[in-house]
């Protein structure tokens, strides 16, 4: 997968939490993910199509995404209810929308499709296109997430 | 100055991002704020009260944010309905799409609640002139 991938998905997970949820995540070190085991709690998924085509899934730890729904919402949350998974839709949604604006700056016309919402431990993602993706793996303190990225050019 | 008695209509597909959209208006002063979960709902609350802004979400089933601008400036009773269209979708043709339609500004997620409330103000203030 090409490296130009990294840095506007990187960017664009930073400025929606950080806009939307009042988070700053930390980013650890990227790496190649060969199984489709998800590594969080409840994770959304986009398909990408263009000129460059795959699918982009965020899985969050429940710590991580009842802190940051909750921070958008002004509401305390505690538990994964309905509105933690509307919000991990429009997070990846949002998400995608950046990172492809900013690809758009490289020379990727990409388009997105409507986002899907998964829960439960050790649930799994397939990427449309198969293969390893890449994972960025974030830290805020209440938790972990990762941004899991599979896109062919 | 802004009237901040005026009666604004969030339109997404997401009960939590009209959540989130109607927080931040409140947190610009508004508080008459009305919902609807997609364009057909909105076109129903449109012709039945008197709306002064819609914030419309672009990426929604049934009907879209574009579909709904189309729909509501093809109007006449409707369409001088001032238009915000708030969506993920920042890429050029879009934003060309949604001008052609007659949107009055665009906002791209994610948003502040200043930026939310500066373009609402915007529209407003040129309205008044």
């Amino acid at each position: 997968m090409n490296v130009k991938f990294i840095n506007p998905f990187l960017e664009g997970t930073i400025s929606v939490l950080k806009t939307m949820a009042f988070v700053e995540p930390r980013a650890g070190k990227p790496y190649l993910k060969v199984d489709s085991i998800a590594k969080g709690d409840v994770s959304g998924i986009i398909g990408l199509t263009g000129s460059a085509a795959g699918s982009l899934a965020l899985s969050f730890s429940e710590g991580a995404i009842l802190k940051i729904v909750s921070n958008m919402l002004g509401e305390d949350i505690k538990s994964l209810n309905s509105d933690i998974k509307d919000a991990v839709g429009e997070i990846t949604n949002m998400i995608s929308g950046v990172a492809r604006k900013n690809l758009e700056a490289e020379g990727f016309y990409i388009q997105a499709a409507i986002p899907t919402v998964v829960a439960g431990k050790n649930h799994s993602i397939t990427h449309v296109m198969g293969g390893p993706s890449l994972i960025i793996p974030f830290d805020i303190d209440e938790g972990s997430f990762v941004v899991d990225v599979c896109l062919s050019e | 100055m802004v009237d901040k008695s005026i009666k604004i209509l969030v339109v997404d597909d997401f009960a939590t991002m009209r959540k989130v959209v109607r927080n931040l208006l409140k947190q610009g002063g508004y508080d008459d704020i009305v919902e609807a979960e997609d364009g057909v709902m909105a076109l129903k609350a449109l012709k039945s009260q008197k709306i002064d802004v819609v914030v419309s979400d672009w990426n929604m089933p049934n009907m879209s944010g574009l579909e709904l601008l189309k729909a509501v400036r093809a109007d006449a009773e409707l369409t001088k309905t001032p238009f915000l269209m708030v969506t993920a979708e920042a890429l050029q043709d879009n934003v060309v799409a949604a001008v052609k339609a007659g949107v009055n500004n665009y906002i791209v997620k994610p948003f502040t609640a200043e930026v939310l409330n500066e373009k609402i103000k915007k529209i407003m203030e040129s309205l008044a002139k």
